[in-house]
C-alpha cells in the first residue's frame, strides 16, 4: 500500500521501490540508536546503578556521541590479516541481517516485499551472516579470533534447526509461508494469537495451549542463541577470547557488528511476535476502526509491533545481564539432547491434532 | 612432640647426617646435612610418631659469614636453607636447617616429598643459587629467564648496567 | 583412518581481561581439551624480600600492604605479629580487638572481590556490582579510621597507628545488618543458579591428601573438606575469645573439592566474620592504643616464623634478626604463591573455558605470588 501511495506520488516505479527499501533501513537504524541506550541504561538500573545520564536530556544522545566517536577512530588492519575477506566480513554480516527485513510486515499498510514463502527468506537470510562471522574470524589471523568464530558457526548451525522446526508447526497449523497472512490471521482481539491456540473456535484451540507454550520457549531460547547473546554468547566470551571475531575490528567495521546485533535482535522478537502474538495486530481492536478514520490503524499496527519487538528485546537484555554463561558443550548438549528432541515430539503432535 | 624428642628420634635413626640441636635462636632448629635432607625428609614425613605432611615454607639464606674481599664480595661462608615442616594430624612443627658453602651450594631437593616445594626451591635458585638435585625443573621464577646479572638476593648483589639494551639503574 | 591431530599451544598472555592481574599461562591443548597449563610469574616481581633488609622494622610495614593489595589489614597484621613474637612485647587489649574487627572487615572485603570477579569470569555481570557496591561501604569505614581506602599502614609493630573514629562503632554496627541480606541476595542471584552450577561443580576436584601434599591453605583447602584454620589451630591475637565456625566444602552440588565448594566456603566465611565483628564490637574495652608501640625496634638474635589466617590462605612471614634495627631477612609465604602451583593438577582434561573457572576459585593476587 506505501509503495502504491508513492507511485502515485512520484509517478516512477524506481523511485517509490528506492523509497520502500529506504524506509525499513531508517527505521532498524533509529531502533538500534535507541537499543544501545535502552541496554545502557536497563543494566543500569539492575545494577543498582544510573548508567548515561550526560549526554543530552538524560543521556539520550549517548549512543549518537558513541557513533561520531567511532567514525572518527583509526582503521587498523592487521599487517598478516586476508584484506579481502577482512573488508567484506561486516558487509556480509550486516547484509544478511537486513536481507531479513525485507519479508518483516511492520503494519498491514507496508512489507518490504510481499513473497509468498517469507518466513523461509527471513530465516535463510539470517543464516548468511554466519559465513560472515566466519570470514572475520579466519581473516583476523589471530588463534583466538578464529577459535571465537568457529565456536560461533557451530553454534548458529545447530541452533537453526530447534528454530525451523517450531516454525514448521506454525505452518502445519496455518498453513501458508506469508507472514503477511500469518498476521491477518491473527486478527481481532488477543485471543485470536497462536500463543492461545489460533483463530477460531474449536476444541483444536484449546489443546493447542499447552503446545504453542512450549514452541514459543523453545524458538525464543534458540534464536537467543542464533544472536549469540548471553547466555550462549560463547563466541564474544570476554574472559576467554577477549573479544572473539571481532576483537580485532576497529572504527565502523566494529560498529557494523555492532549493528548487525542489535538488528538480529529485532529481526528474531519480530519473527516471534508475529508467529505467536500477532505481529502488527492490536490486542483490543483499533482507535481508528471506532474513530471511523481508516488511515489511522496502519499507524497504530505499527506502534503495536514496536512495543511487542521492544519488548521481547527488552527480555533478551534483562536475560543477558541476569544469567551467567554456558559452556561450549553445555550450549551443544542443550541443543542436540534437550531442544531438539522436544520440538520433534511438539511436532509430531501438532501434527495429528491438525489432521484429526 | 617437642624439638628435642625429634631431635633424639632422628639422631637415632640417621646418625651423623643430623648435625646438631640449636635452640639459642629464639625458634629450635635441626641442623642436618645438606645431600641428606630429602632421605630425612622422607622419613619424617613417612613415620607414625612424626608425620610431617605440609611444608610450610622453604627459604633461601645468605649467612654472609665470609670474608669481604677489595671487590665487596664475599668469599667464604654458608648459603643456608630453612625448611618448616608441619603436622596437621599431630599438631606439631619442626625447623630444619641445611648450611652449604657458598662456593658451590648444592642440597638435595625434597620436590619428590612435598610438591610444595617445587616453587619455593625454584625462588631458592633464582634469589639465592643454591643448586636443588634432582629438582624436575630448576630455572628462574621470579627474574626473567635470561637474567644473567647474578642472585638478587645474595648480600654482595650488584646490580648490572644493562639487561637487553635496558638501563637498570635509573 | 585416524585424523591426525597435533597439540597446540595457547598463550593466555600477560594482558587477558581474567587472569586477575599480570599472569602468563601456556596451555597445552588438544582440540579444547587441555594437556598442560605453566604459570609463568614474575611480571609484578617488586623485590620486597631486598627492600626489608634495607629499612628498619617499622619501616617495612607500607612495603607489606602491597603484597596483597587486596587484603592489606591481613598483611599488616601478620607482619606486626611476628615483629612482637620476636620482641616478646604484649599488645594492650584493646588493639587485639581492633586489629581483629579490621582483620574481618577486610575478609569480607576481599571475599566480595573474588566472588565478584568469580562471576564476571563465568559470564553473570550483575554479582561484580552489587559485591563492589557492598565493598564501598566497608572501605569508606577503614577510610574514616586511617585515610586510606586500600593501603592503610594502620597495623604498627606493636599496636596501630591511631585509635577507633567515635563514630566507628556506631557505623560499623548499622553495616552488619544491612549486609546479611545482600549474603542471602548473592545466594539468590548466583550460588543456586543452574547455568553456574553447571559451570562450577565437578570442575577441577582437589582431594584433600593432593591438597596438603601442595601445601595449599585457606578457602581452597577448605573447600576438600579439612577442617584446619589458623584461627582455630593456632591462635593469635585473640581469636580464642570469639566463637565462630569453620565452613567446610561438603561437596552439596557435585564432588567434594570442586570449584563450587571452594566458592561456597568463601560465602559462608563472609557470614562467619559477621558474626565475629559483632561479638568483638559488644565487648572492646577501653585503652590506649599506642602505649605499646616501641621507640627502636631491635630485637633480638634469632629467627622465627609466625602465620596467620589471610583470607586467601596461611600468610606467613620468616623473619631472621641479627640484633640491628633492620631485618637481617624476611622470607613472605604468600598463600597465592603456593596455591597457584596446583593449578596444572587441577587442569588436566578439562576444558579452556574451566581454566577459568579453576584459577577464579583459587582466587589469586598477582602481587603476592610475585611480591
Amino acid at each position: 500500500m506505501i509503495y502504491n501511495y508513492f507511485f502515485n506520488l512520484t509517478g516512477s516505479e524506481i523511485a517509490s521501490a528506492f523509497i520502500c527499501c529506504i524506509l525499513p533501513l531508517v527505521y532498524v537504524l533509529t531502533y538500534v540508536l535507541y537499543a544501545v541506550y535502552g541496554e545502557r541504561k536497563v543494566s543500569a538500573f539492575m545494577q543498582d546503578r544510573i548508567g548515561p545520564n550526560r549526554c543530552g536530556y538524560r543521556g539520550l544522545l549517548q549512543t549518537v556521541a558513541d557513533l561520531l566517536k567511532m567514525l572518527q577512530k583509526e582503521d587498523i588492519v592487521p599487517r598478516n590479516a586476508d584484506k579481502p575477506f577482512w573488508v567484506m566480513a561486516p558487509i556480509i554480516v550486516f547484509t544478511g541481517c537486513f536481507t531479513a527485513f525485507a519479508c518483516i510486515p511492520f503494519s498491514s499498510a507496508f512489507v518490504g516485499s510481499a513473497f509468498s514463502l517469507g518466513i523461509l527468506i527471513v530465516m535463510a537470510a539470517s543464516s548468511i551472516s554466519a559465513v560472515g562471522l566466519l570470514m572475520a574470524g579466519w581473516s583476523s589471523n589471530n588463534k583466538y579470533s578464529l577459535i571465537g568464530s568457529l565456536r560461533s558457526v557451530a553454534q548458529i548451525v545447530s541452533y537453526e534447526i530447534p528454530t525451523f522446526l517450531v516454525v514448521l508447526v506454525m505452518i502445519i497449523i496455518l498453513g501458508t509461508l506469508d507472514l503477511t497472512v500469518i498476521s491477518e490471521k491473527q486478527t481481532a482481539y488477543f485471543w485470536n494469537w497462536m500463543i492461545l491456540g489460533g483463530p477460531g473456535l474449536s476444541w483444536q484451540k484449546f489443546v493447542y495451549i499447552p503446545f504453542m507454550v512450549s514452541s514459543f520457549i523453545i524458538i525464543y531460547i534458540s534464536t537467543l542463541a542464533e544472536v549469540n547473546r548471553t547466555p550462549f554468547d560463547i563466541p564474544e566470551a570476554e574472559a576467554e577470547l577477549v573479544a572473539g571475531y571481532h576483537t580485532e575490528y576497529t572504527g565502523m567495521k566494529f560498529g557494523m557488528f555492532f549493528l548487525s546485533e542489535y538488528g538480529n535482535m529485532f529481526a528474531v522478537s519480530a519473527i516471534v511476535s508475529i508467529l505467536f502474538f500477532g505481529g502488527y495486530q492490536s490486542p483490543f481492536g483499533y482507535l481508528g476502526n471506532s474513530l471511523n478514520l481508516p488511515w489511522l490503524v496502519p499507524i497504530e499496527q505499527l506502534v503495536w509491533f514496536s512495543i511487542k519487538c521492544i519488548f521481547f528485546v527488552f527480555v533478551q537484555m534483562w536475560l543477558r545481564w541476569t544469567l551467567p554463561r554456558l559452556r561450549v558443550d553445555q550450549l551443544m548438549a542443550t541443543c542436540w539432547k534437550y531442544l531438539i528432541p522436544i520440538a520433534f515430539v511438539n511436532l509430531i503432535i501438532i501434527g495429528l491434532i491438525t489432521v484429526l | 612432640m617437642k624439638t628435642e624428642e625429634i631431635f633424639q628420634n632422628l639422631k637415632d635413626k640417621f646418625g651423623d647426617s643430623v648435625i646438631e640441636l640449636n635452640t639459642s635462636m629464639i625458634e629450635p632448629y635441626i641442623l642436618v646435612n645438606p645431600l641428606e635432607v630429602d632421605k630425612i625428609s622422607l622419613y619424617l614425613r613417612d613415620n607414625e610418631l612424626l608425620q610431617f605432611n605440609n611444608l610450610m615454607v622453604l627459604s633461601g639464606v645468605d649467612d654472609a659469614n665470609g670474608k669481604k674481599n677489595a671487590d665487596d664480595i664475599i668469599e667464604g661462608g654458608t648459603l643456608s636453607v630453612y625448611y618448616h615442616l608441619e603436622s596437621t594430624i599431630l599438631n606439631h612443627i619442626v625447623v630444619l636447617k641445611v648450611s652449604t658453602p657458598r662456593e658451590n651450594p648444592e642440597v638435595a631437593s625434597v620436590e619428590p616429598i612435598w610438591k610444595s616445594s617445587d616453587w619455593h626451591e625454584r625462588e631458592a635458585y633464582d634469589m639465592f643459587g643454591i643448586i636443588f638435585l634432582n629438582h624436575p625443573d630448576l630455572r628462574r621464577i621470579l627474574m626473567p629467564y635470561d637474567w644473567e646479572g647474578g642472585y638478587p638476593l645474595r648480600k654482595d648483589y650488584k646490580s648490572p648496567e644493562f639487561y637487553q639494551g635496558m638501563k637498570v639503574n635509573y | 583412518m585416524a585424523v591426525k591431530t597435533e597439540e597446540m599451544v595457547l598463550n593466555m598472555g600477560p594482558h587477558h581481561p581474567s587472569t586477575h592481574g599480570v599472569l602468563r599461562l601456556e596451555l597445552n591443548i588438544e582440540g579444547e581439551l587441555i594437556m598442560k597449563v605453566t604459570p609463568h610469574i614474575g611480571y609484578l616481581h617488586r623485590c620486597f624480600e631486598k627492600h626489608a633488609e634495607a629499612m628498619t622494622y617499622p619501616q617495612v610495614v607500607p612495603y607489606t600492604d602491597r603484597m596483597d593489595y587486596l587484603a592489606a589489614m591481613g598483611n599488616e597484621f601478620g607482619y606486626a605479629v611476628a615483629v612482637e613474637k620476636l620482641l616478646g612485647i604484649e599488645v594492650p587489649e584493646r588493639v587485639n580487638y581492633i586489629r581483629v574487627i579490621m582483620a574481618e572487615l577486610q575478609r569480607i572485603a576481599s571475599h566480595l572481590v573474588a566472588i565478584g570477579t568469580y562471576a564476571v569470569d563465568i559470564g553473570a555481570f550483575t554479582p561484580l556490582l552489587f559485591c563492589f557496591r557492598d565493598r564501598e561501604m566497608i572501605l569508606s569505614l577503614f577510610e574514616m579510621t586511617c585515610g586510606a581506602r586500600m593501603l592503610y599502614n594502620y597495623i604498627w609493630v606493636g599496636g596501630v597507628s591511631h585509635d577507633l573514629h567515635p563514630d566507628f562503632i556506631r557505623k560499623t554496627q548499622e553495616f552488619i545488618p544491612y549486609f546479611r541480606p545482600k549474603i542471602k541476595e548473592l545466594n539468590d542471584l548466583l550460588t543456586g543458579n543452574q547455568i553456574f552450577i553447571e559451570r562450577t561443580a565437578n570442575v577441577g576436584i582437589l582431594p584433600a591428601e593432593t591438597a596438603i601434599n601442595y601445601g595449599i591453605s585457606g578457602p581452597s583447602l577448605r573447600g576438600s573438606g579439612l577442617k584446619w584454620d589458623i584461627r582455630k589451630n593456632d591462635p593469635y591475637a585473640n581469636y580464642n575469645k570469639f566463637d565462630f565456625d569453620i565452613p567446610v566444602g561438603k561437596g552439596l552440588m557435585g564432588t567434594l573439592g570442586d570449584s563450587w565448594d571452594r566458592y561456597y566456603v568463601r560465602v559462608l566465611e563472609m557470614e562467619e566474620s559477621c558474626k565475629i565483628i559483632e561479638q568483638a564490637l559488644a565487648s572492646i574495652p577501653e585503652g590506649d592504643v599506642t602505649s605499646a608501640i616501641p621507640k627502636r625496634v631491635k630485637p633480638p638474635v634469632g629467627q622465627l616464623y609466625s602465620r596467620i589466617e589471610n583470607p586467601r590462605g596461611e600468610l606467613g612471614y620468616f623473619i631472621i634478626s641479627n640484633g640491628t634495627t633492620s631485618p637481617f631477612r624476611v622470607k613472605v609465604k604468600g598463600p597465592s604463591f603456593v596455591n597457584l602451583e596446583v593449578l596444572n593438577e587441577l587442569c588436566k582434561g578439562h576444558l579452556i573455558a574451566d581454566v577459568i573457572a579453576i584459577l577464579g576459585s583459587i582466587d589469586i593476587v598477582l602481587g603476592e605470588v610475585d611480591r
